[in-house]
């Protein structure tokens, strides 16, 4: 297992997913000898997950079952544990897109935070990009490193202890795209076109408040950056469900038969009076339908995207 | 990579390279060849003076359809020394504020007076001007510029940049597939270097190029096609590098069946000439094939061949002695032809793939069931429709069938914001549908299990347990 290789099997020392169900997942260190609680009992990490199958279901000690699921960035978003407020993936793909990223990319980040967005560009940029992601906070810097070793992508990021916006990401001339998520963007504007190479690039700025937005939009016009456009971008998911909507009785429909044909008219009316009673009435409709989550997120951030022209 | 930081050439405009040009929103993608006259926005001109250049790289056209490069502008803030008013009350529409007729502006054209100099005449000219706000101003000339400039910036070509280009220019072709949601797509299917990604996009190729990029030429795509050819117009505009194209594998949709029902005879003549292609993918793969390509190539040429042009064989065959040359040529085309598809086809056979992307105007349901049985446990897919009851039926599907969890069916919105000082709002208009997305990860099933995995699972009836706590 690799956050940016896949592999069939699980191994000690991977970083597995507990697939319980949509909403109740969790990441799992897998260890020789160790044992995890889940709702449905324990997993015994040696025989339940070592050598079985990503993707396999396991069957816990209370007789219930989970599956397995091999790690991606994706994943790991929706189960890491929260050090700060993170970027999920909507947001991050959206990035991920108007950076431009690719294998190659040589990107810069800060802050790191709880590393859901780093895990994302790592998997993009490998294997031959490089993450330069910048954090002032201590614990969270090394947080942030281990976990990188944990996940076997430390090769392809340098973690630096920082301020960004005094001084800088610790690099010149070697970005080609550069996303800053931090209270006060525009301070650290210019620092991110220091850090880009002098063909140019993208920059994108992760802001709540549209005053945040304000101040970076300025910062980055005064800096010479082009193309500056900020967009925010919302999911919505759609719940799928069998509805079934009932249909009011109307009473007996004395039309119905005489409509058809007026020629029959009498006809008709003699041989069966009391049709409405002897045909089966249809007191319901069922079909599939679509409904809304009763509360979605209604806003994230305002993503602010610039162009660095070569200079 | 990061080494490359020096290396120009990457960064300059050649001859033939694809590109893509772009005034203010609007992007067209091109291919630069000499002397070869391009329209764009109602002018024409020739690229070849941009060869040699770096890109991004903006350009005035001149007479003749000449490209000169654009010359710094400084007269731009000479207009900015400006009274302005505060408020529209004195502000008349009596259609009499313009001076110039329309005659005078195209005299001013044809003098070949640059769109700025217009620009300048045209506020000279406006009796109002000095009476509209600051902002006002601004809209004034920005409106103006839109009209009157005439300058192309070249770009290197991107996933960003033709996803855009194609929204704006033929959303029909791409399904109306708006790039958030191909933006949603890349990363729900955890494109990346070294996969194996099975991609069926019948939107002018633009997911596949999408799909490409984001491999950066390691690992390899499978391009599952209908009919006779793949569809690649949108990954030519791409411009990837020869070895990319390596990486890219095409399989026609209705040998499906057969692979699946292992009667595909993808026997090829040439061995030496198919270890070439499967090294190219990352996999290593060649074991399993190796075994079925000996015996009759003469046979298998035929069955081979049966989906696009099978009757060739045949008539070949009557007329050998009289166009034995053309026969030759058809022959070298259909092994050529054959040896791709064993290629494919050797790729498919494990079932091992780690991704599936679906954008296409297809009925979704039977052609995700069909695709999802090459898949890995384990492993991402993505469906994309511009409606959303095709996907219903793919989620019910997938929800009977087993085999998949975390199953969505999702759509974005995305809204445009202008920022200026004081100006701050979103948008007024914004894309009503973008299409929308079905996605889920394949797991281990009792039913379709790949050779070599572990058989120690739960009986079938459990699973009713888990849709229950899906919910």
């Amino acid at each position: 297992m690799s956050f940016v290789e896949y592999s069939d099997f699980i191994q000690d020392g991977d970083v597995a997913i507990v697939y319980m169900g949509h909403e109740s997942m969790m990441p799992v260190k897998v260890q020789k000898g160790a044992q995890t609680q889940t709702r449905y009992g324990v997993i015994r990490h040696s025989t339940d997950l070592i050598g079985q199958r990503y993707g396999s279901k396991v069957t816990c000690s209370k007789g219930g079952w989970v599956h397995v699921l091999h790690p991606t960035p994706e994943l790991w978003t929706v189960t890491l544990p929260h050090r700060t407020q993170i970027l999920y993936t909507t947001d991050i793909a959206t990035i991920t897109m108007m950076l431009e990223l690719k294998p190659g990319s040589v990107v810069c980040e800060s802050g790191t935070g709880s590393g859901s967005l780093s895990h994302a560009i790592l998997r993009t940029i490998a294997p031959t990009g490089h993450l330069h992601t910048v954090e002032f906070h201590q614990q969270r810097a090394e947080k942030a490193a281990e976990e990188f070793k944990e996940h076997r992508v430390d090769r392809l990021v340098t973690v630096r202890n920082q301020d960004v916006c005094k001084d800088g990401f610790g690099v010149t001339g070697v970005a080609d795209a550069v996303f800053l998520d931090i209270p006060s963007p525009w301070e650290a504007v210019r620092h991110a076109k220091t850090a880009m190479k002098k063909h140019g690039g993208r920059v994108c700025s992760f802001s709540p408040c549209i005053e945040q937005v304000q101040r970076t939009c300025e910062a980055l016009a005064d800096q010479g950056f082009e193309e500056i456009s900020t967009i925010e971008v919302l999911l919505r998911v759609h719940d799928v469900r069998t509805i079934s909507l009932p249909v009011p009785d109307f009473g007996s429909d004395p039309s119905a038969q005489t409509e058809p044909d007026a020629a029959e008219k009498t006809d008709a009316a003699e041989k069966n009076p009391p049709a409405p009673a002897s045909a089966p009435i249809q007191d319901t409709v069922a079909m599939k339908a679509t409904i809304p989550p009763r509360e979605i997120p209604g806003h994230t951030g305002y993503l602010t995207f610039a162009t660095k022209p070569r200079t | 990579m990061a080494d490359n930081g020096d290396d120009e050439s990457q960064y300059r405009i050649k001859g033939g390279d694809y590109v893509v040009l772009k005034r203010g929103e609007i992007f067209k993608a091109v291919q630069i060849q000499p002397k070869k006259k391009v329209i764009f926005e109602k002018q024409w001109f020739f690229l070849d003076n941009a060869v040699g250049h770096l890109y991004s790289t903006t350009f005035e056209i001149g007479s003749g359809g000449v490209l000169q490069l654009r010359k710094l502008r400084d007269a731009e803030s000479s207009s900015d020394a400006k009274e302005a008013g505060t408020d529209n009350r004195n502000i008349v529409d009596d259609g009499k504020s313009q001076k110039l007729t329309r005659d005078d502006i195209e005299m001013l054209k044809e003098q070949g007076l640059k769109g700025q100099e217009i620009i300048q005449q045209l506020i000279d000219n406006s009796s109002t001007f000095r009476d509209k706000t600051g902002f006002s101003q601004d809209k004034y000339i920005k409106k103006k510029k839109k009209k009157y400039e005439n300058t192309v910036t070249i770009l290197k070509p991107s996933c960003r940049i033709l996803a855009m280009m194609y929204q704006g220019r033929e959303p029909g072709k791409i399904r109306h597939l708006r790039y958030d949601t191909l933006a949603q797509m890349l990363t729900l299917a955890n494109i990346h270097a070294g996969s194996k990604v099975l991609v069926f996009d019948t939107c002018a190729g633009l997911v596949l190029g999408a799909v490409m990029e984001r491999m950066g030429g390691y690992g390899s795509v499978i391009q599952m096609y209908p009919g006779g050819e793949p569809v690649r117009a949108g990954v030519e505009s791409f411009g990837f590098p020869a070895h990319f194209h390596d990486t890219l594998h095409g399989f026609p949709i209705c040998h499906v069946n057969a692979l699946l029902a292992g009667t595909l005879d993808t026997t090829a003549k040439d061995p030496s000439a198919d270890s070439k292609q499967s090294n190219t993918a990352a996999e290593g793969k060649q074991n399993q094939p190796e075994a079925e390509r000996q015996g009759s190539p003469e046979e298998q040429s035929m069955e081979t061949s049966s989906c696009a042009d099978g009757s060739h064989e045949q008539e070949k065959d009557e007329k050998e002695k009289r166009k034995e040359a053309r026969a030759q040529e058809k022959k070298v085309k259909q092994e050529e032809k054959r040896r791709k598809l064993a290629a494919a086809a050797a790729l498919l056979e494990g079932r091992n793939a780690d991704g599936l992307v679906i954008a296409s105007q297809y009925q979704p349901c039977p052609v995700l069931m069909g695709l999802l049985k090459f898949l890995s446990p384990s492993r991402p897919f993505v469906v994309y429709s511009q409606h959303k009851e095709p996907l219903i039926e793919c989620y019910t599907k997938l929800k009977e069938h087993g085999g998949t969890v975390g199953v969505r069916l999702t759509d974005t919105w995305l809204r445009h914001y202008q920022v200026l000082p004081n100006r701050t709002h979103p948008l007024p208009l914004m894309s009503g549908g973008g299409g929308y997305l079905l996605s889920g990860t394949t797991v281990a099933t009792d039913r379709s299990k790949p050779a070599g995995s572990q058989q120690a699972e739960e009986p079938a009836p459990k699973r009713l347990k888990m849709t229950d706590t899906e919910g």
